[in-house]
């Protein structure tokens, strides 16, 4: 028997089967199914036309009101009502209101939903982050969340693997953001496409869950089916006391195929920029210095979390946002806003002139909370920067990690963390 | 089934937020959203397309976001078929499951046809023939993707599955 990857002996167990080999088509049972205010009320309507009385299991879905929340408008209140009284009405365990919520890709991992094994779908393109778990997770569309809500399974083709090795030790203000750039940069936006993305080396083992969740949630901008990092110590940590559901974890077998093999020394890495329009335009900050930018945001599902925010205001400490500039935080979970406030980053951040906001996806993609009109530039710590993403189609994103996107709102203009602290 | 329609070209890495911005998702209807489809790259698109067109496109079709709004609103918009030189999974997937037609097709299409030619394609033969006479091959489905095509998407195949009565 020929070694497996990760995500082939995940997906086999899955199939119920011995093994599986890539292009295989199986069917596999889920074990937990994700939707939100935008992909979740098309995935209803079709769930009601599929004429199934009841979902296949409450406790196994979740459904999070994350994008247009707390509402923006009339219409976002009807999509999120939809998604409330679906909620009541099928008992569905994991549902959070406004107020509990959060990012739905930071918020899962931190609710202990996510765990080693697991075989996760979410109807939203970076529900790939769950791999820096050890799961198999995969974005899919409403139809196959409405038919997974009510059979337990959904179809797929089993994906050839890529492996990705980082060695070296990071330099000072280089993080998860820039390692996945850098390798987006390096391998295209169909750099993965249909594939999986095994992330290995000392560089990733060095990295925090918060650093690793970054990279794994941007595998789907290089077009990956799924990102992930096996489990180690560092997820054992994480899952501490966090997971109650028993797990076992999976990993590769050394002889495992690969369909190729990449190997990056990181050492020397800069801290990275992508320019409009692509995640694949990534380039050393360097290249970036001197861009006059109108707007920042912190936050989102790649760079909300904690770490991210005690990074920016480690920068921000004693300083304050350039006059030009507009700098939105958003933490991503309501708890990571709490723990903000509890170890006084929140007061960093308003102090020097930030607008903080409750949890939201918000202009990430550019629904509300920050939309940029024509002409505009922003730099986000985001995932996506095509064109129109957050806002006008004639505004242009960049992004980066948290630290180059702190120094930024400090200077104006694009600028190394390391000259501003 | 036989389609004839003027074609709509597009080059690679078409993106989900340039078929469909997300400040347009509050709608889940496709006519809606049909009047916004395109509207980054190409104002004319929303103005000017007619039932039956067809996109021919690119690399990586689709790319970014799993929002069903995408195909949804190509369908609003009336278009009879998407052919590409490759697809983004979550579009491929989507398309396939909502029954957009779709044809990934090697050739360089999008180079070798002029927009607003007239393009016959037969859809079970993936076979695509331009004015001049000239032919492309796409590439087949397997089978378990053709049978969800052939029961009108992934709905019908699960209501058929679960021999539930039609609708």
């Amino acid at each position: 028997m020929a070694g497996k990857t990760m995500v082939e002996k995940i997906l086999a167990r899955g199939a119920g089967r011995e093994e599986v080999s890539p292009g295989e088509l199986i069917n596999v049972k889920v074990d937990l199914a994700l939707g939100n205010d935008i992909t979740a009320p098309v995935a209803i309507k079709e769930f009601n036309r599929l004429g199934v009385k009841e979902v296949f299991d409450p406790d196994k879905i979740a459904l999070v009101p994350d994008h247009f929340t707390p509402n923006r408008d009339l219409a976002a209140a009807e999509q999120a009502k939809v998604l409330r009284e679906f909620s009541r009405y099928h008992r569905i365990k994991h549902y959070y209101e406004v107020g509990r919520m959060g990012v739905e890709h930071a918020l899962l991992p931190e609710q202990g939903l996510i765990w080693p094994g697991q075989i996760v779908i979410g109807a939203d393109s970076h529900s790939c982050t769950y791999g820096a778990l050890g799961a198999f997770a995969t974005g899919v569309g409403s139809t196959d969340l409405a038919a997974a809500m009510a059979l337990g399974e959904a179809w797929f083709r089993v994906p050839s693997t890529l492996q990705f090795i980082y060695r070296g030790v990071l330099p000072p203000w280089v993080g998860g953001k820039d390692l996945i750039l850098y390798t987006i940069g390096q391998i295209g936006v169909e750099g993965a496409r249909y594939r999986a993305m095994e992330l290995c080396g000392e560089a990733v083992e060095a990295l925090s869950m918060d650093g690793r969740l970054t990279m794994t949630n941007m595998a789907i901008e290089a077009g990956g089916k799924c990102g992930y990092i096996q489990p180690d110590r560092v997820t054992e940590e994480y899952l501490d006391g966090r997971v109650e559901h028993p797990y076992q974890p999976v990993y590769s077998d050394p002889e495992a195929l690969y369909e190729e093999v990449y190997a990056f020394d990181v050492s020397n890495l800069e801290p990275q920029v992508a320019f409009p329009h692509s995640p694949a335009n990534s380039r050393p900050v360097g290249e970036a210095s001197g861009i006059e930018i109108d707007q920042v945001v912190i936050g989102s599902c790649t760079n909300g979390r904690l770490e991210d925010l005690k990074v920016a205001a480690q920068i921000l400490q004693g300083h304050e946002v350039h006059p030009r500039v507009r700098l939105i935080v958003i933490p991503a979970t309501q708890l990571i806003y709490r723990q903000a406030l509890e170890e006084g980053l929140l007061e960093i951040f308003v102090k020097a002139g930030a607008a903080v906001s409750t949890p939201t996806c918000g202009p990430c993609l550019g629904g509300h909370m920050g939309v940029l009109a024509a002409g505009e530039k922003a730099l986000a710590t985001t995932n996506r920067n095509f064109i129109g993403r957050m806002g006008h189609p004639e505004s242009k994103v960049y992004l980066s990690g948290p630290a180059v996107a702190a120094a930024s709102a400090v200077t104006g203009t694009i600028t190394h963390p390391g000259e501003v602290v | 089934m036989t389609i004839t329609g003027k074609v709509w070209i597009l080059q690679d890495d078409v993106d989900t937020d340039l078929i469909i911005p997300a400040r347009y998702l509050s709608s889940t209807k496709p006519e809606k959203l049909a009047a916004h489809c395109l509207e980054g790259i190409c104002p004319r698109f929303p103005l000017e397309v007619a039932p039956g067109d067809l996109i021919v496109a690119g690399k990586n079709f689709g790319c970014g976001s799993s929002r069903e709004h995408a195909p949804l609103a190509i369908k609003g918009a009336g278009i009879s078929c998407v052919i590409a030189r490759s697809f983004a999974r979550i579009f491929y997937r989507n398309a396939i499951n909502t029954g957009l037609p779709i044809l990934e097709c090697t050739a360089e299409l999008s180079q070798l046809l002029t927009p607003g030619e007239e393009l016959t394609v037969d859809l079970e033969q993936g076979l695509i023939e331009d004015r001049q006479g000239r032919r492309y091959q796409a590439m087949p489905f397997p089978p378990f993707m053709q049978q969800i095509i052939n029961d009108g998407g992934l709905i019908e195949h699960v209501r058929k599955r679960l021999d539930l009565p039609a609708r």
